[in-house]
């Protein structure tokens, strides 16, 4: 039997044909990105390789790297092997990644959303035969309400909040969920003011986007300014003395996560909105079957929930795969305070099916 | 159904306790009157009778969802709430429902006698014709506990603002065995009506935990101290010749306890005592366990009578001669509950003297103590009597201001509790399961083992005593260091050592460490220790007292 044209290793998703990796979570001398988050761009490798659009928001994540970059749809050989790079949907500069070798196709989603944010180039299923795909929320306790609605009730309860007397406050990702929100927020009668880590990002994707103005918090920003508009913030700003500036304010956060009561309770914030930069179940199953793929790895989130579902109700050929990246993460400056992944790789589709 | 659901949704929306009474008091001003007495049952826990039973509502709701029975399952373990599963799984339709909330309310009454075909016809209808929140609601109706942080305290604080009625008396309107099928709003919020207001009980009046010192609460002569019995806490009423006894949770219990209408031929009318329901046995407290074994039974037989009799210890006096006395001091309301009881039982003595030929005195006696109160001098002096707690076999003390009046519901001020110390021993984290409600989708449950030959064996379960902050950080952690999963249980791989705090401890059959424990709880996360520092199981069983423990096990 030869060796999948993708392995999961311990350093990362690894193409043996081309030596290379996709997303490495561990430093490596070429590795392939799919996005700027976290969790998919580390820190550490010798070469970046990656879509146009994403090459400003990785440098400005990790500094001074070597990183190289061609268009979405643009085949790159590497060791006979054809890579390319292919909308997302995710956020600004997110791709998935095809690899093509002797006949055979396979697609790394990195993290992707179908539903078109307008910010993002909009995600395009790629055909293939195996398809390595992101769960976050492969429950069917998910299902996303369109951008439109929710965007709708975002805007009317900052207007409400303005009419109070009360500042707003969004807690979103500072890259991309806190773009996406900005794009569509009404500023006809309020300003957008930004945390530091949201301004700066946002800054950079002005390159790739038309964003309305957004102002950035400092010591001299008064209370007096902030009062009745809206302010975008990362989770971890959450409770700091930082938000003592906002007072009188009410908070809200923006994730898939806000579908679940426990979780909103938890978070002790005011309001939650469901909106996610990840598929809901019903766009994962329509992903999968446009992608006409036969064999399905399921990644990060219910993945081996996920995966049994595609077995048994789907007829694929699907398994699951331990990696380490988090989805979509509530706490994005909590690092996991123990790394063990001890478990073996299980990518063996003739003796699984 | 439209207003309540959105008034739940307002209320579980955000936990600021200034608009959930808002959007409250604005329901309880313009919902009809049949929904507001609905509204109030549910939020007191009055709820119908379940029509349909939980298997059945997930069958149905999975085949018009068209996902298999098991990924509904998996969804739950994560979701954690089953009313809000169903909720979120459903397919999501245009249509709509204008049906009001009593009128779903007495729908639902009604199904609980049909056919299954048409319970699940009707459920099936009814569920597309929902939006999101008000399937939640009708879910969470028919399956349970209606727990979305809205307390009694607060409904009660926003039907004050809404009637203009004070919040004490309508507490004690509120009390009792109506249900939302045998009155009306007017009645119940309105009427002083006599029948209605005999058997109703006052509101308990609790007392928080002792925060510092005991020494802060100034002048120690100024305090009745007490033992804190560890029984189920009670009010007796006897009013018109009858009696009427409730347990805190506000369940009439009368049935439950027929030695106790003994009380009727010794205890004037217009009576009421706040006291504690113990197992007491040849003048001795038995213990909780036993006490147990009589809660559950509906009825009560000889035998568990024999076993396990009860009697009253009566803490306090809430109405004498058909008189609220609550207002008057303790010192004044215990003088006459000591005369009382005292009286009761000269009578007795002098029955018995009058006619030796009863044998078997105690069948005869009346089943009713009183709870002794001691004064001090020295705050050294109560905490001394406070180490006691264990050989009279009560939990710590209850501090109580002499000049103090009888309130409503859970106050800081006049009366504290003030509970020994735990006992603690140091655990390894084992297995972990998902938390339900606000901790739904996190590994919050935890089971703890203790060293035994190389080997950690279980010996308690913990659910509480961390911060959110801990539990999101214990959560990310388990999910990365699973060794097995058993459905929603995970075995993680040793590593983390925590304090563990109990109240009780006894040698058990039923338990594979031997030991059994009582409301054992995380006390703190101990991250400077490694594993092999935990304890083992034979500093646990050290901790068992001589005379058998305090928890005795069947």
């Amino acid at each position: 039997m030869s060796k999948p044209l993708l392995q999961f290793t311990k350093k990362g998703i690894y193409c043996a044909a081309a030596q290379v990796y996709l997303d490495p979570w561990q430093p490596v001398n070429k590795a392939l990105i799919t996005h700027g988050h976290a969790d998919h761009s580390r820190w550490g490798h010798k070469n970046y390789i990656t879509q146009h659009d994403n090459v400003p928001i990785i440098k400005h994540r990790l500094g001074d790297i070597n990183v190289s970059s061609i268009a979405h749809g643009e085949n790159l050989l590497i060791n006979n092997v054809k890579f390319s790079f292919h909308p997302a949907g995710h956020i600004p500069g997110s791709s998935q990644i095809r690899v093509e070798h002797n006949d055979e196709v396979w697609v790394f989603t990195g993290d992707y959303k179908t539903e078109n944010d307008g910010i993002s180039t909009p995600y395009e299923p790629i055909k293939c035969n195996t398809f390595i795909t992101e769960c976050t929320f492969g429950l069917p306790a998910f299902k996303w309400q369109p951008q439109g609605q929710v965007m709708d009730d975002i805007n009317k309860w900052c207007a409400q909040n303005n009419a109070d007397g009360k500042t707003s406050i969004l807690f979103a990702y500072s890259l991309g969920k806190a773009q996406r929100l900005i794009k569509h927020l009404d500023t006809s009668k309020m300003n957008i003011y930004c945390h530091g880590a949201v301004f700066k990002m946002t800054e950079v994707l002005r390159e790739l986007i038309n964003f309305p103005p957004t102002h950035l918090i400092t010591k001299e920003t008064t209370k007096e300014e902030l009062a009745g508009n809206i302010v975008v913030a990362p989770p971890s700003a959450h409770g700091s003395p930082w938000m003592r500036k906002m007072v009188p304010y009410v908070t809200a956060s923006a994730s898939g996560w806000m579908a679940f009561r426990g979780a909103r309770r938890r978070r002790a914030i005011d309001k939650g909105f469901v909106l996610s930069d990840h598929c809901d179940w019903d766009g994962l199953l329509d992903s999968i079957e446009a992608t006409e793929c036969e064999n399905v790895i399921t990644t990060h989130g219910y993945q081996d929930i996920f995966a049994r579902y595609l077995r048994e109700e789907k007829g694929l050929n699907a398994i699951s795969e331990r990696t380490q990246y988090e989805g979509e993460n509530l706490n994005e400056a909590e690092k996991p305070i123990i790394e063990d992944e001890s478990k073996p790789s299980n990518t063996n589709f003739s003796s699984s099916k | 159904m439209k207003q309540f659901a959105e008034l739940i949704r307002i209320i579980d929306g955000t936990n600021k306790t200034t608009l959930k009474v808002a959007a409250l008091t604005e329901y309880f001003k313009t919902a009809p009157e049949e929904d507001k007495l609905w509204t109030i049952a549910i939020l007191s826990h009055r709820r119908p009778k379940r029509p349909v039973n939980t298997t059945l509502m997930r069958e149905w709701a999975t085949e018009i969802s068209g996902i298999p029975l098991w990924l509904f399952e998996e969804s739950y373990h994560i979701v954690g709430d089953l009313a809000e599963t169903i909720a979120l799984i459903l397919p999501t339709t245009n249509k709509s429902s204008d049906k009001s909330l009593s009128q779903i309310i007495k729908e639902l009454i009604d199904l609980r006698k049909k056919e299954d075909e048409d319970k699940k016809k009707y459920l099936q209808e009814n569920w597309l014709k929902l939006n999101y929140y008000e399937r939640f609601v009708f879910n969470k109706i028919m399956t349970g506990g209606f727990r979305i942080g809205v307390s009694q305290k607060l409904m009660t604080r926003a039907l004050s603002q809404a009637t203009d009625i004070d919040q004490d008396i309508l507490a004690h309107k509120l009390m009792g065995s109506w249900t939302g099928e045998n009155t009306t709003f007017q009645e119940l919020v309105y009427q002083d009506n006599e029948v209605a207001m005999r058997g109703k009980p006052y509101p308990f009046y609790l007392a928080y935990a002792i925060e510092n010192e005991a020494a802060d609460l100034g002048d120690v002569t100024q305090w009745s101290a007490e033992h804190k019995w560890d029984g189920i806490r009670s009010q007796t009423i006897i009013r018109a010749g009858e009696l009427f006894v409730w347990s805190r949770g506000e369940e009439l219990v009368t049935d439950k306890y027929p030695e106790f209408q003994k009380f009727l031929e010794v205890i004037p009318d217009g009576t009421v005592i706040d006291g504690e329901i113990l197992p007491y046995k040849n003048g001795q407290i038995l213990n909780f366990n036993d006490l147990q074994t009589r809660i559950g039974r509906k009825t009560v037989g000889k035998k568990l009578l024999t076993d396990v009799p009860v009697v009253i210890v009566a803490y306090d006096l809430l109405e004498w001669q058909g008189e609220d006395i609550r207002e008057r001091s303790f010192q004044e309301r215990r003088a006459i509950l000591d005369q009382l009881v005292d009286h009761i039982h000269e009578k007795e003595k002098q029955e018995e003297l009058d006619d030796k030929s009863i044998s078997d005195s105690s069948s005869t006696t009346i089943p009713l103590l009183i709870s002794e109160t001691m004064s001090f001098s020295s705050w050294e002096e109560v905490a001394q009597e406070r180490e006691r707690s264990a050989e009279r076999k009560s939990e710590g003390l209850m501090l109580k201001r002499k000049d103090s009046p009888y309130l409503v519901g859970r106050k800081k001020g006049d009366w504290w509790k003030w509970k020994v110390d735990p006992f603690t021993i140091d655990a390894v984290l084992t297995y972990a399961m998902r938390g339900h409600g606000r901790r739904a989708n996190l590994y919050t449950d935890y089971t703890f083992g203790l060293w035994n030959d190389g080997e950690l064996v279980t010996f308690a379960k913990a659910y509480s005593g961390l911060t959110d902050a801990e539990f999101r950080k214990i959560d990310a952690w388990i999910k990365k260091n699973t060794l097995e999963r058993f459905g929603p249980v995970r075995s993680v791989t040793p590593h983390h050592v925590f304090e563990i705090a109990f109240e009780g401890i006894a040698p058990s059959k039923r338990h594979k460490s031997g030991v059994a424990t009582r409301f054992p709880r995380i006390h703190r996360w101990r991250k400077d220790k490694p594993i092999e520092e935990a304890n083992t199981l034979e500093d646990l069983k050290a901790l068992i007292p001589t005379d058998g423990g305090f928890l005795k096990d069947d």
